[in-house]
């Protein structure tokens, strides 16, 4: 985006839409020439609530969506935080719950969050959680039809599975999983069960819609996951499999039909065809 | 329940969150407001590819009538409106069929970066010829009119050439769009531009065609000062609404007849059962209005 000129005394241009927006994420620039109030108080003053709307309705979505971010570190540096994040990163789309996506990666990034290295991969378990929750529906394959699969080890290899488009996988070098889990509890029992959580363990986690329509979280090894994320990729069983040796596909395939996760069976597909 | 030979011409409804849908699928349509009652939802809200928000709105849109109201659309913008949002919209409103469809006097994009806000106009004939443009094609894509909401404002446009009342009158003449008059917008505005309030709403109807008004909006605003110490209203949707605006919204209905009438909240926002009380205020004024009593469904 081009920057507007300055506007000066000697600058009467009219309030255009470019100048406006300018100012409404640049608190360093005066309101645009061109507004007045009926009192000839200073516009600023008014301006300012545009502004206000702006960024607080904004920061109000990522905390809807960051809920647990917010909580590990509070509401005051959340907001901050989040406004510093709305400033630099303003919306492209009018669709609310697509605003967000990219503040796990910027989380990485903010030097005043390091203390905590695992607020970005909490950040993505919860962006992957707003996206279950509003993906596509699906009907699962009926057991039966991987039954006969899994009787024939040789298919079974050559076998790619479709999995339901809620579905996600967060893998983290962080106990992500059980600090969100202490998250969802009171607050009493939540500081009694993060006293527990070993802080330097490696979590991992399938993230979908389950049939009452709320958004799980369901923890697994990450070799598990690891094979969960390539089978969900459209790699023929078989070829994950191989690529993760120390996870059980057995264990997996039991894991993803119990929650109504195959959406579709085939065989290979043309590499051209597989996407995530 | 009003009785089969006079069906409800009469409405008030609510603006729905996803937190009432159980409470309100619960009471069905004859307990809510008497068999009287209607439910807006914004658009945006239900533009995403499945679950729980779409299903919900199916089942509402089968016990209540249905008002989509819009965010999104820019129609104010200076730049081309996005023939992706309007996409999804006319997916929206195939796929649910509300009875009404609105949107705003307002720009909440530039150059590709969203706002989240409805933003104020200069009243001048190229923005009246913009707007016009582009509700001509927003309702030729949509194939349906589209009720156009008037703003709440905070600062005025040195280079206005025109009032908003002319300004909003001109655009209904001449897109064939009809008005969603939200009394509380035009209350903030009044008081925010040093104005009546009852005077953007009386010369609105003065101007335009009989029945041009589809909706009316109710909502609660927040109260400030500017920098010569006037009040400042602030068009917040996150409290009751106020006493001057049940007068404005009195003296209007008193002048339109009844108009199917929402209450907004989308801040703070309370149980159901609060805001159907608000919505019953405005069914039992609309009533009042045309001397009609009210039947109110023998509790069970």
């Amino acid at each position: 985006m081009t920057q507007p000129p300055a506007p000066t005394a000697m600058d009467p241009a009219p309030a255009t839409a470019l100048r406006f927006a300018a100012a409404l994420l640049d608190t360093s620039l005066p309101p645009p020439a061109g507004l007045h109030a009926w009192n000839g108080s200073d516009p600023a003053v008014r301006f300012a609530v545009y502004r206000n709307n702006v960024v607080h309705s904004l920061v109000a979505v990522l905390a809807d969506t960051f809920p647990v971010v917010r909580q590990l570190v509070g509401d005051d540096f959340f907001g901050a935080m989040a406004r510093l994040y709305v400033l630099d990163h303003p919306p492209r789309s009018p669709l609310m719950h697509r605003y967000g996506a990219g503040l796990p990666a910027w989380v990485a990034d903010f030097e005043p969050a390091t203390a905590l290295p695992y607020l970005s991969d909490i950040a993505r378990l919860e962006w992957a959680r707003l996206c279950a929750f509003h993906a596509a529906d699906a009907e699962p394959v009926p057991v039966q039809a991987l039954a006969a699969l899994i009787q024939a080890p040789q298919r079974l290899a050559r076998a790619c599975l479709e999995l339901h488009p809620t579905l996600a996988v967060v893998r983290s070098a962080h106990p992500v999983v059980s600090l969100w889990a202490a998250h969802q509890l009171s607050d009493a029992d939540r500081d009694a069960r993060l006293a527990e959580v070993p802080l330097h363990s490696a979590e991992a986690a399938l993230i979908f819609r389950d049939a009452s329509d709320d958004a799980l979280v369901v923890e697994l090894p990450d070799a598990d996951a690891a094979l969960a994320a390539a089978i969900a990729t459209g790699a023929p069983l078989g070829a994950a499999q191989t690529a993760h040796p120390e996870a059980d596909l057995a264990r997996v395939l039991s894991l993803l039909l119990r929650h109504g996760l195959v959406t579709g069976v085939g065989g290979p597909l043309p590499a051209t065809e597989t996407s995530a | 329940m009003t009785s089969p030979a006079s069906p409800p011409a009469v409405l008030a409804g609510v603006g729905l969150k996803m937190a009432h849908v159980p409470a309100l699928l619960a009471r069905g349509a004859g307990a809510f407001l008497g068999g009287a009652g209607f439910v807006e939802v914004h658009a945006e809200n239900h533009m995403v590819d499945g679950g729980p928000m779409l299903r919900q709105l199916e089942r509402v849109r089968t016990h209540w009538p249905l008002s989509i109201h819009g965010v999104g659309l820019s129609i104010g913008g200076e730049g081309p409106l996005d023939v992706d949002h309007l996409d999804r919209l006319d997916h929206l409103l195939r796929r649910f069929e509300p009875r009404w469809f609105s949107e705003h006097l307002a720009w909440s994009s530039h150059g590709g970066r969203w706002f989240n806000d409805l933003l104020p106009l200069p009243y001048d004939p190229a923005t009246l010829n913009r707007v016009c443009n582009h509700i001509d094609q927003v309702q030729a894509r949509l194939r349906r009119p589209l009720l156009l909401e008037n703003p709440s404002t905070y600062l005025g446009y040195t280079g206005s050439t025109m009032d908003e009342a002319s300004f909003l009158a001109a655009i209904v003449r001449r897109t064939g769009c009809a008005l969603l008059l939200d009394v509380n917008n035009a209350y903030v505005s009044g008081v925010n531009h040093g104005r009546d309030p009852w005077l953007l709403i009386d010369t609105l109807i003065e101007a335009l065609p009989a029945g041009a008004v589809g909706e009316i909006h109710l909502a609660g605003f927040a109260e400030d000062r500017d920098a010569a110490g006037d009040r400042l209203l602030i068009d917040h949707h996150g409290c009751a609404v106020d006493q001057a605006v049940w007068s404005l919204y009195e003296r209007t209905i008193a002048r339109l007849g009844p108009v199917p009438t929402l209450i907004e909240r989308d801040n703070d926002v309370p149980e159901l059962a609060v805001l159907e009380a608000q919505a019953q205020r405005a069914l039992d004024l609309l009533h009042a209005g045309t001397g009609r009593r009210i039947e109110h469904p023998v509790a069970a």
